[in-house]
C-alpha cells in the first residue's frame, strides 16, 4: 500500500468538477439526496400502508397492506433497484422519460416503505385497545380517531425502530452506485481507480458515512426529546436489519 | 414490452444459476455459522464487566453497523490480499467480509438474547459451583439461542439477500447468473423480473417457516 497521500483529494480528476476532494462532497451530496427522498417516499407509503394494515373490518385493505410488505420485503433491495431501472420504465412507458435518480428514489422508498408500514403497525398495535375505544365513544369517525387519538401516540412509540431505519436507508442508498447514480460508493471505485489511491479514498467515503450515522442519531434523539408526551413510557418494538 | 421467457430453459437453470444459486446458499450458510459464533464471542466481550474487552467489541460492533455493507465489501476486497500477501478471488474475500460483518449483527441479537435470561439462572448456575465457562454453556446460551432463534433465522433471511450486493465486486452468486443470462440472451429485463420471483418465493418460504416455529416454540415456553 506504501504512503498515505492525502494530496491526491487536491488533484484535478478532469471533468467537470475541478478537484477530487470537490467531486467527494457532491457524491455526498448525492448519497443526502437520494436518503433523504426515499425517507419521504417511504414514510408517505409506509405510513399508509401500515395505518391500512390496522383497520377494522376491512379485510380486504389488510390483505393488500400484508401483500405489499411482503412483496417488498423478500426481494433483495439490488433486485429491487434494477426491475426499478431496467423494467419499470420499459413495462410502463409513461415512466421511461423518468431520471435514474427518480428510479433509484422510488426503488429505496417502497422497499423502505414495507419496514415502516411493519413497524407502524406493530406501534399502532402495541396501544391499548381502550384507545380506539375512546375515540369511537366521544364520536370520533375512524379518520379522525387515527388522526387524533392513535397516531400521535404510535408514531411516538416507534421512534427508536424509525431513527434504525433512516439509518439504514443512509446505508442503503449505497446501492444505488449499481446504476451509476454517483454517490459516494460509485465516487470510491471511480477516483480510487483513476488516481490508483483506493484506500484514501474508500477512508474518505467511510468516514463520510460513519459521520453522517452519528448525525442522524443525534437528530433522532433530539426529535425524541422533543416531541415526548410527560409520563408516558415509551416500550421500544425492536428494530434489526441492515 | 413483449416479456419473452422462452430463452429460460433447464440448460440456462444449470449452465448460470445453479453455480449461483449454490455460491449464495454456501455464503448464507457459513456467514450465519460464523457470525453467530463470532457474534456470540463479541457478546460475551460486550456483557463481561471489563472495560478491556467491552470497548474494542463496542467500538467493533458500532462500526460495523455504521457503515454500509457494500463498502465492507469493497474494503476487505482492498485489505484481506494485503494481509495474507496473495491475491485473492471475491468469492473468498465475500466468504471473509460476510463472516466479520455478520458477526457484528449477530453479536446484538446474542447480547439480547443473555440479556433476556433472568439473573436468577445465572446465580443459579455459581451456587451448584459451575465456572463461568460452563455455566455459559450449560446453562445461558442454550436458553439464549431458543429464546432467540426466531431472531436469528429472520437475521439469516436478510443475510441471504444481502448476498446480492456481492456484485460490487463481481463474485459470481444467485443474482449475478440471472444478470450474466440475461446479457447473454439480450433478454436482461426477464432475467430480473425471474431473479425477483426466485428470491421471493425463496425468502418468503423461509419466512412462513420461521413464523411457524416461533408459534411451535411460543407455545411449549
Amino acid at each position: 500500500m506504501g504512503k498515505w497521500d492525502w494530496q491526491v483529494f487536491l488533484e484535478d480528476p478532469g471533468g467537470k468538477i475541478p478537484t477530487y476532494w470537490q467531486w467527494l462532497v457532491s457524491a455526498w451530496g448525492w448519497t443526502v439526496s437520494v436518503s433523504l427522498c426515499s425517507l419521504v417516499v417511504a414514510l408517505v407509503l409506509g405510513s399508509l400502508v401500515g395505518v391500512i394494515r390496522t383497520l377494522p373490518d376491512s379485510p380486504w385493505l389488510v390483505r393488500f397492506g400484508n401483500a405489499w410488505v411482503e412483496l417488498f420485503r423478500n426481494v433483495p433491495l439490488l433486485v429491487q433497484i434494477f426491475l426499478w431501472y431496467h423494467v419499470v420504465p420499459k413495462m410502463f412507458p409513461v415512466m421511461s422519460g423518468l431520471p435514474p435518480f427518480i428510479l433509484v428514489v422510488f426503488a429505496l422508498g417502497f422497499f423502505t416503505s414495507a419496514r415502516i408500514a411493519e413497524q407502524l403497525r406493530s406501534g399502532i398495535q402495541a396501544l391499548p385497545k381502550g384507545q380506539r375505544y375512546a375515540g369511537m365513544a366521544v364520536g370520533f369517525t375512524t379518520p379522525q380517531y387515527y388522526r387524533y387519538v392513535i397516531l400521535p401516540m404510535a408514531y411516538r412509540i416507534i421512534i427508536p425502530p424509525l431513527t434504525s431505519e433512516s439509518m439504514n436507508i443512509f446505508k442503503n442508498s449505497s446501492v444505488a452506485f449499481a446504476v451509476s447514480i454517483p454517490e459516494m460508493i460509485q465516487f470510491a471505485m471511480q477516483a480510487g481507480e483513476e488516481t490508483s489511491r483506493v484506500t484514501e479514498m474508500y477512508m474518505a467515503v467511510t468516514v463520510l458515512y460513519v459521520i453522517s450515522a452519528m448525525v442522524i442519531n443525534r437528530i433522532m434523539a433530539w426529535v425524541e426529546k422533543r416531541v415526548r408526551v410527560p409520563g408516558f413510557v415509551v416500550a421500544g418494538t425492536g428494530g434489526g436489519g441492515h | 414490452m413483449n416479456l419473452d421467457l422462452t430463452f429460460f430453459n433447464w440448460a440456462v437453470v444449470s449452465s448460470f444459476l445453479l453455480k449461483g444459486l449454490y455460491f449464495s446458499v454456501f455464503l448464507t450458510v457459513v456467514a450465519t455459522l460464523g457470525g453467530i459464533f463470532f457474534g456470540t464471542l463479541l457478546a460475551l466481550m460486550r456483557l463481561s464487566g471489563k472495560k478491556w474487552l467491552d470497548m474494542p467489541a463496542a467500538i467493533y460492533v458500532n462500526g460495523m453497523r455504521s457503515i454500509p455493507l457494500v463498502m465492507v465489501i469493497l474494503w476487505f476486497f482492498l485489505l484481506v490480499p494485503n494481509i495474507i500477501g496473495r491475491p485473492i478471488g471475491p468469492e473468498y474475500s465475500a466468504v471473509i467480509t460476510f463472516v466479520a460483518f455478520e458477526a457484528a449483527y449477530f453479536s446484538e441479537i446474542m447480547r439480547a438474547g443473555i440479556q433476556s435470561i433472568p439473573r436468577g439462572q445465572v446465580f443459579a448456575g455459581q451456587a451448584v459451583g459451575m465456572t463461568y465457562g460452563q455455566n455459559m454453556k450449560l446453562v445461558i446460551l442454550p436458553q439464549a439461542f431458543r429464546n432467540m432463534l426466531p431472531v436469528l433465522l429472520t437475521q439469516t433471511i436478510i443475510l441471504f439477500q444481502d448476498t446480492s450486493l456481492v456484485y460490487a465486486i463481481g463474485a459470481y452468486d444467485l443474482f449475478k447468473g440471472f444478470d450474466t443470462a440475461g446479457k447473454n440472451f439480450g433478454r436482461p429485463e426477464e432475467a430480473y423480473l425471474l431473479a425477483a420471483v426466485v428470491y421471493f418465493v425463496l425468502c418468503y418460504s423461509l419466512s412462513w417457516l420461521v413464523k411457524r416455529l416461533h408459534k411451535k416454540i411460543a407455545i411449549i415456553r
